[in-house]
Formats: structure tokens, sequence, C-alpha cells
């Protein structure tokens, strides 16, 4: 890494000069590659060997969103321990190569060139956010490079057939939304509903998600306010909030402005509204610093297990986590849900890849989008791994939880919003 | 590799641009000797690099070429007039912005956005420097700051036609079939184009009673005034020359990248390149070139220096180029080949 | 009615925390003529440092009392090591320098304490008054209170001490300054020193209420830069007032104008930056500075 860093900073320097002086065509990487054979033959099999795999992840290490830049340590410590105790996936060992975007798309596009072109990966394991994926996508489909359950919750992913090479993995912010109209049209059929959201494809994918879920229902929305990633608090919109005197109150919001807002309903003591809080805002983390106290009784809901939830702490996939974690991502704080997140997404590629026909690029493309019930044992009982050519959203389903003395308490049965809203559509 | 005597000349040439002004007429001929072998030079090679570079490195070449025409502006705004800009990302996404709204509504050839770009970042400069223009120093910088920060929301806000935080995707241009071109080196080439024009645009403006207009200006304010500049005039016209180059910028990126949205332009690209061009070199022809390298692969070198915390690397590498060379690393590789020749001189 | 007036005590609560900061840009273009761009992060750091010694259990108040001591102490190696090499140096190589140590010192706090939010305890109990249909909450009293005494220090310090006579020297003509015996450099690192301590009682008033983690401050910043523009770059009384002023306007634009509505309030700023620069550049309580060339 070093040795290419210091090679790369020559080029910087001298990169047309010494292109002029020096000819030649620069021959790229140079990554050993087995023809693939029988009814693989013809298929691509850039960054794959009988023994290796060579994946790269694009997440922000720097700049404002760099809190999600945990994420690929639970991924790697995933797979330094599958390489380590199971030789890989199928004899084959994992190489993760992780790079920084800084949350920044067109500095995704570089990464991601840098990763195909240069490191020649097998394929995109993740790229995280939604501006980046969206300006890597078209990319990933022109050379045909899998691009592999990206960390965003966008609709789009699976909506759209022009890009079969990127696929989502976490449940969509529309089938999330549709967990929360479920819930309040058993419980708050007429429930007038204040929202608080993120001024971005993911507030506004959450909240159109739900204004189309509620349609039909005597649910409505009495109040929504937004606020930019930029704004130092969000109490102002809170205040106004508060003014609607709706009877719930849901939460769109990434986590310091989750906390932000759960502050701010507790403090208020005039306005008491059943909260609920997003997926993305309903770590322990985010909870913890509002005191526990003041959260009693918000609802969320989860598809993976929380570190921090002591139900997990007899859990066969928990306790290997958490042991997993220690020795092979020692100094990493294993409670931390974003590595768990890495963790269970990293393990779902990997039976996805040990399902794939062909060791090739069109297998993975094809193993994604043939997932019949595969469990994933991160993920809540009940939650699996479900595609086919037409359906790209691997996990539709979602647990209701609600915040009880120090932990999130699951309720109800596990809701397959396939099965309660029929398949999402454009 | 032979790179050595060229890079060498690069340097002279860099140098030439700053010292010029007090050498003698011999010297000064030399210099622009050199100065004409080393842009030949470097344009020669900027036009076979593409046959001999990987595809990823064409590309990567191309966002240097489109940092340095954004860098050209700020180049011309603060180098040579001295007024600080911290806003210069919210030309840059004008300029992108207006490229991709008639793309995406009108599917317009891809060259017609361009004077569509630079035009609407005129225009907006010019309507921003009429009120700009009574401020000067830090307070300028306050102003594009927030300028740069309250563009982001506003981008969003007129969802209908910006496409609003779900952002626009868009086709690239195609190489016309003659040419024979893969699409990067095309979209090079086009970049390669559009710089070129700019840089030689830049060059005549700075030459002509503009440039010396903003020298004066830049160089004490009052006197200039006393000498009849009119200040008013001549810094507003800056503005508004800096903004169409940024909003050109903005255009061959969105032509390259082929996806805008808001939070592309956070004040973090301001940022960027204005500490881009300081760290290039304030007022130095060959400054904007040395910023873009700087904005383009530094962030990569920092990740692979700590991948934990690559702006630890970045924030201390743009302190350590302010320490070693204050006048910017064009600056220094002029430092370095005046020493050069002279050791040449006595050996 | 009630609503309104709400409104307007939730704006006096937002405009306190802008004043905190644009406290700490004021002290220091008073002692040095430059604008800190890395104030906000370091007021920020402040705060994470108070956070290790209380992790630590070291209680509130005498973490409190240690993080200012370190960020005084800190101020001034930052002159000392980072600033001085580019003293003298055009003011845009200083502000580059600030960029710089924003991006750095922003980096190295999540680096060190990673970027997930940390559990900051609030000094002031958790409860409010309620009067008249209005609520405000004791934390929000608690930053005026503390706003109120920092800025009435530094006003002394300004008014009435010797160093502030220096400073104000120092500033307005370092070389001068340096003829009359003042020791320049010192004066320098004072007024960083001084400048982050204010920075960290800003950082430790804020982090309870906005939740501590890296960028807990960026969004704070153009608004205390607004907060000092408007009260003048040299008042600290100005830097209150304006303060309130910016966090009041901009809540109320937030609330009822709906042109502007929730989305578009950081345009206040930018509308405040421009206006009163345009009409009354040295701010309503600075003083007016003739050039001298």
């Amino acid at each position: 890494m070093r040795l290419s860093a210091i090679g790369r900073t020559a080029v910087t320097a001298t990169l047309v000069i010494a292109a002029a002086a020096c000819g030649g065509r620069e021959s790229g990487g140079g990554t050993p590659s087995t023809a693939a054979a029988g009814e693989c033959q013809g298929q691509q099999t850039t960054g794959i060997t009988d023994t290796s795999i060579k994946l790269g992840g694009i997440y922000p290490l720097s700049g404002p969103a760099s809190a999600y830049g945990d994420i690929p340590k639970g991924i790697k410590a995933y797979f330094d321990y599958v390489n380590a105790e199971q030789n890989g996936i199928g004899g084959r060992k994992v190489e993760f190569v992780v790079r920084d975007d800084g949350y920044q798309p067109p500095k995704a596009v570089e990464e991601a060139r840098r990763l195909v072109e240069q490191e020649q990966v097998f394929a995109l394991f993740q790229t995280l956010g939604t501006p980046s994926t969206t300006a890597t996508w078209d990319y990933a489909t022109q050379r045909k490079v899998p691009q592999i359950f990206v960390a965003t919750g966008a609709s789009k992913w699976g909506l759209d057939t022009a890009h079969p090479w990127t696929i989502g993995w976490q449940p969509n912010y529309v089938s999330e939304a549709r967990v929360y109209a479920q819930y309040l049209k058993t419980e708050k059929p007429a429930a007038k509903v204040a929202v608080l959201y993120q001024n971005d494809d993911f507030g506004k994918d959450l909240l159109g998600g739900f204004k189309n879920a509620i349609a039909g229902t005597e649910i409505t929305i009495a109040a929504e306010q937004s606020y930019e990633v930029s704004d130092p608090s969000v109490d102002p919109q809170m205040r106004n909030l508060a003014g609607s005197k709706a009877e719930v109150f849901l939460n769109i919001t990434t986590p310091k402005f989750g906390s932000q807002a759960l502050a701010a309903d507790a403090k208020n003591t005039t306005w008491n509204p059943l909260h609920i809080v997003n997926n993305v805002s309903s770590s322990i983390t985010v909870l913890k610093p509002v005191g526990f106290e003041n959260v009693q009784g918000v609802v969320s809901s989860a598809y993976y297990k929380d570190p921090l939830d002591p139900t997990w702490a007899d859990d066969a996939e928990m306790k290997l986590y958490k042991q997993k974690m220690q020795q092979y991502a020692p100094g990493v704080d294993a409670d931390v849900p974003y590595h768990t997140f890495g963790w269970a997404v990293a393990s779902s590629f990997h039976k996805a890849m040990a399902a794939a026909k062909c060791p090739t690029r069109e297998g993975l493309r094809d193993s994604v989008r043939d997932l019949k019930g595969v469990q994933v044992d991160m993920l809540l009982p009940g939650v699996v791994l479900d595609t086919a050519q037409g359906d790209g959203f691997p996990i539709e389903s979602m647990q209701l939880m609600e915040f009880k003395g120090e932990r999130w308490e699951l309720f109800g049965e596990v809701i397959d919003t396939r099965k309660e809203f029929g398949p999402l559509t454009g | 590799m032979n790179e050595s005597p060229v890079s060498t000349g690069e340097s002279t040439a860099t140098v030439s641009s700053g010292s010029a002004a007090g050498a003698v007429p011999r010297a000064r001929a030399g210099v622009a000797r050199w100065r004409w072998a080393v842009a030949g030079l470097l344009l020669l090679a900027a036009v076979y690099a593409p046959f001999q570079l990987v595809p990823f490195h064409v590309f990567q070449l191309t966002m240097v070429l489109v940092y340095a025409l954004a860098l050209l502006g700020l180049n011309l705004l603060v180098g040579h007039a001295g007024q600080i800009s911290l806003g210069h990302g919210a030309f840059f996404a004008v300029g992108a912005y207006a490229t991709a709204i008639p793309l995406a509504r009108w599917d317009v050839p891809h060259l017609v956005t361009l004077p569509i770009a630079a035009g609407v970042a005129f225009l907006l400069g010019l309507a921003l420097g009429l009120p700009a223009m009574r401020l000067r120093g830090l307070y300028l910088a306050l102003v594009t700051l927030a300028i740069a920060i309250f563009l982001v929301p506003l981008l969003k806000r007129f969802e209908e036609v910006t496409g609003g935080s779900m952002g626009l995707t868009l086709p690239k241009p195609a190489p016309p079939a003659w040419t024979g071109l893969a699409e990067d080196q095309w979209l090079y080439f086009l970049a390669l184009a559009v710089a070129l024009v700019a840089f030689g645009l830049a060059a005549g403006l700075l030459r002509s009673r503009v440039g010396r207009a903003l020298h004066a200006i830049r160089d004490n304010e009052a006197a200039a005034e006393v000498m009849g500049v009119r200040l008013s005039y001549y810094k507003t016209l800056a503005f508004a020359w800096s903004a169409l180059f940024a909003g050109a910028a903005g255009c061959v990126y969105t032509w390259v990248i082929g996806f805008v949205s808001p939070d592309s332009f956070v004040v973090t690209l301001s940022i960027t390149l204005l500490a881009g061009i300081v760290v290039g070199g304030l007022g130095s022809q060959a400054g904007p070139l040395f910023g873009a390298l700087f904005v383009m692969f530094v962030p990569s070198i920092s990740q692979d220096v700590n991948k934990a915390a690559p702006g630890v690397i970045f924030g201390l590498l743009i302190i350590a180029v302010m320490y070693v060379a204050p006048t910017g690393l064009a600056g220094l590789a002029g430092r370095a080949a005046d020493s050069l020749k002279k050791t040449l001189r006595k050996g | 009615m009630a609503g309104f007036l709400q409104q307007i005590v939730v704006g006096l609560g937002a405009g306190a925390i802008y004043a905190s900061l644009a406290l700490a840009l004021v002290l220091i273009y008073r002692f040095t003529g430059i604008v800190n761009f890395a104030q906000g992060e370091l007021a920020m750091f402040s705060a994470y440092v108070a956070w290790q010694f209380m992790a630590v259990g070291v209680p509130f108040w005498l973490a409190l009392v240690l993080a200012l001591a370190v960020s005084f102490v800190g101020g001034m190696l930052i002159e000392r090591v980072i600033i001085r090499p580019v003293e003298g140096a055009p003011e845009l190589t200083v502000v580059i320098v600030t960029v710089g140590l924003f991006i750095f010192v922003n980096a190295a706090a999540g680096w060190i304490w990673s970027f997930l939010i940390k559990d900051f305890p609030n000094p002031f109990p958790s409860g409010a008054i309620e009067a008249g249909g209005l609520t405000v909450g004791f934390s929000t009293l608690g930053v005026f209170v503390v706003v109120g005494v920092v800025m009435g220090l530094l006003y002394l310090l300004f008014q009435h001490t010797k160093i502030g006579l220096g400073m104000r020297a120092v500033s307005a003509n370092p070389d001068s300054a340096r003829l009359v015996g003042i020791r320049v450099g010192w004066t320098l690192a004072l007024g960083w020193g001084l400048a982050a301590t204010v920075g960290a009682v800003s950082g430790v008033l804020v982090a309870p209420l906005l939740f501590l983690e890296p960028n807990m401050m960026g969004g704070v910043l153009i608004y205390a830069f607004a907060a000092a523009t408007l009260g003048g770059f040299d008042s600290p009384i100005g830097a209150v007032v304006g303060g309130l002023i910016v966090g009041v306007a901009e809540t109320l634009a937030g609330a009822y104008v709906s042109a502007v509505g929730p989305d578009l309030k950081v345009g206040v700023p930018l509308v405040i930056i421009l206006g009163v620069l345009l009409l009354r550049p040295q701010g309503l309580f600075g003083r007016a500075v003739v050039e001298r060339a």
C-alpha cells in the first residue's frame, strides 16, 4: 500500500511528462485469473482465482458522514475470520480493499474506477450513500462489474431494470415506512402524524413511502419539518412540530439529529406523542446520550441483531461475532451496531458468493438475484434474504420494537412488507 | 526515466512568471524562450498522454483539468485581484447545473451547454460581484462562504428544476466515430480544449488593461483608486470572470461525471478549491495546475498513509505546504529551479 | 401569541450558542487581527478533552477546569508551533493555515474518539421554568448566564487592563507595537490561548445541547460568523447581541416565513452578513476603522 502511495506521488508530479518521456502503455494490475470452464466459459474472471477473491468497498472515512466509516471494520473482521478459520469462501481467501470518498460523488467515481481498473477487484462490495452509488452505478453497468449490497436504502436499487449489476441489501426506506404505517393502522387508525425528516434522498424516500402507505387511511400528516445536515440543531423544527399537537411523531433522522429530536421531545412536557424513530437512528448509541429514562416507549423497527440488546446475549451468532471481533479487530468496539451491520452484510455476501453457479462476475450477479429464503444468522429470526429476477430487494421484512428499560424489546410478528403491501413498484 | 530535464524546464517557466519583471531584457528573452519551449512540450505531452495511459489515469487527468479550470478562475480573483472567495464551489455548482438542466430537459448537444454554463455563471458573478465589490479581505470570504452554504438547500428547494436532493443523471458526450477515440479519451480532449481556451483567455485578460488594474488593486487598493482605477468596476469584473471559469469547470465536470446532486457541491468543495489555489501558487500561471494536482491526488495519498483519518494527513499537508512554500508549490518549484540553475552555472 | 413568544425563546436559546462561539472569534480577532476558521473545531476538541477527563472519572467541574487549562495551553502552543511560522505572511496564508487546522482537528477528533455521539453531562438541571404558557429550560438559562459572564470578563479585559491595550496595539500595527516595547509574540500567543479557552467554554456549553461528535461545531460556525459580523468583529457585547439577533431572526424566519421555511433558514446568516457589511460594515457595536494606506 505504502509503495503504491509513493508511486502515485511520483505519477502526480510528472504524470504528463513521464508519459511522454517513457512511452509504453502501462500494464494494468495483472491479477492472475483462472479461465472459467464449462457452462461458465467466456464469463468474466477478473479479481478471482481458485484461491482468492478481491473486493472493493467505498465509504466516507473523512468528512461529515464519517460515522459510517465504521461499517468496513465489521466487514474486514468477518472476512479475516472466514479467511483464517474457514479457508475463505469456498477455498478463496477474501481481500477487501476499502477506499474513502468523503461522501463526495465525484470522488466515489474516481475510487470506483481505481478499484475496478487499477486494483482489478472482482466486485464492488458496498458503496455507501445514495449520491455516491447513483454516481457510480452507470459505470458498474458499463463495465459489467457487480456492485453488490450497496449501503443505502433508496428504493431505486431494486426498482431499476437498467442496472442489473447493482443491488441493495438493507430494507429500503419505503419498506421501512410501510412497517410504521402498518403499525399505526392497527394501533392508531386515525392518527395525526408530525414528521421531522432529513432534507435529502433518504429523508424524502422514507417520507414519500410513508405518505403512499397511509394513502386511503384515516391517518394524516399534521405537520412536516425538514432539516439540513449542516444545521447545528433541530430544536426550532421540533418547536414547530410541537405546535401541531399531533399524536404521533415520526423521527426520520440520522444519528446526531436523532438524539437531538429525542431529547427535544423528552424536554417538552406539553407534547407527548408516540415517538417512532427510524432504523438509522435506533441504535443504542443514539438513545444512550439522551438518557434511557427519556426514551421509554419509543418505537422503531429492526432487521438485524443489536449487539447491546440482552436478548441476544446467548445467541450463538452474536457470541461468535463478539469473540471474533475481539480476535480479528482488537480495539474495535463490537457493541457499535455499524460493525454488526458490516458483519451481517459480509456474511450475506458469503452466502451469495458460495451459492453462485459460476465463480465469475456474471455468476455473482445472477446469484444475488436468486436468493431464496437465505438465512443469515445476524439477521433477526424470520428475516431472510429473498430476491428474484425483477425483485432486487434482498431484505423486505422488519420487526417492530419498543424501548423498555435499557433495551429494545421486539414485539409482534416479523412484518413482511411484500405480503402486506404487495411488491414495491415504481 | 529521462523526465528530469523536462520537469526542470517546467519549474523555470514558473519562476519566470514571478520574477521576470525585474530581470534584464536579455534574461527575459531567455526566459520567454524557455517558457514557450516548456509550454510546447507540455502540450505535446498532454496530447500524447491519453494514448499512453490506462483509462483510469486518463480520467484522473481529466479531473485535474476540471479543477485547474476552476482554480484558474479563483487565481484571477484571489491571486490577481487579491479578493478572497470561500464560495467558488457555488459557481462551480451553478455551472454544473446550468449544464445538467438543459441536458436533462431538452437534450441539447453537449457543446451548447458550455456557453450556457459559462454565461450563467458570469452573470451570477456579475450580480453577486456588485455588492461583494464593496467588501474586502475577510468580509468577502465570509459572504462567499455563506453563499456556498446557502446554495445546497436552495438547489434542493427547486426540485422540479434541479431534481432536488436525488440529483440528475445525464448522458456523457459520445466520441464522434471519425475520431476513433474511447469515451475517456474524448472527454479528456474536450476538457483539454476548454482548459486551453480558458488559459489563453485568462492570459490575454491579464495582459490587458484589466490585468494591470487588478494588480494595482491587489498591491494597494487606496493608491490604485487615487491613480484613477475604477475599483468597483474592476473588482466586479474580476469576480464575474472568475465565476465564468468556475462555471465552465462545472460544465466539464458534468460532462465527465454524468451526475449532479446538491450534496456534490457542499462547502467542502469551496474550501478545498481555495486551499488548492493557495497551495498551488497564487498569481502564478502554473499555480492552478499545481493546485489541481494537489486537490486531485493529495486526498487519495492521504488515505494511503492513514486509512483511519485521511483528514489528519490532508490538513497537515496543507499547513506544511504553507510553511515550506508560502508562495505555493509553483513558487517552490521556481525556487528549486533557480538554485539548480545557479549550481549548473557554477559547475 | 404564546407560540410566537415561545419561538423567540427558542431563537434566543439558539442565539446564545452562536454568541458563545462568536465571543471566541471576536477575542482572537481583537488579539491577532485574523479570523480563525478552526475556532469551532478547537471548541469541539476542548469539549472532547473535558469528556475524556470525565470518562476516566474526574468530576464534572474539575474536568471543566482541566479542559479550560488544557485549552489555554493548547491554544498558546498552536500559536507558537503552527501559526508562528506564517506570522507576517499575507492574510490569506494564515487563513489557509487555519483551514488546514480545521480539517486536521476535525479528523483527529474522529480518529481519537470516533464519530459516534458521546454522552455529555449537562451541568444544569434538566427541568424548565413555565410561566404564561412559555417554557424556558434551565439549561438554556444556564447558557445565558455563562455567556453573559464570559462577555463581562472579556469586556473588562479589553477595556480595563494593560493586556487589552497591548493587544489592540498589536493587532492594529505589530511593528509599531514592537517598537514601543510590547512583546508581540507573547501577546499573540496569549490571544490564541484565551480564545481557545473561551471556545472551550462554548464547546462544553454546546455539547449537552447539540450532542458531542466531531462535526458538532461545523454548523454553528457560519452563524457565529454572522453574529460577530453583526455585532462588530471587535466587540464582545456585539458578539452576544449579534448572536441573539441571528438566533431569533433565523428561528422566526424558519417558522413564519413560508418562502424561507426550515430548509432555507441558513440563508438568514447570509442576508445578515451581507446586509451589515453593506449598510454598517463595522457592525452594531464595532468601531469604524480608518484605513491607513
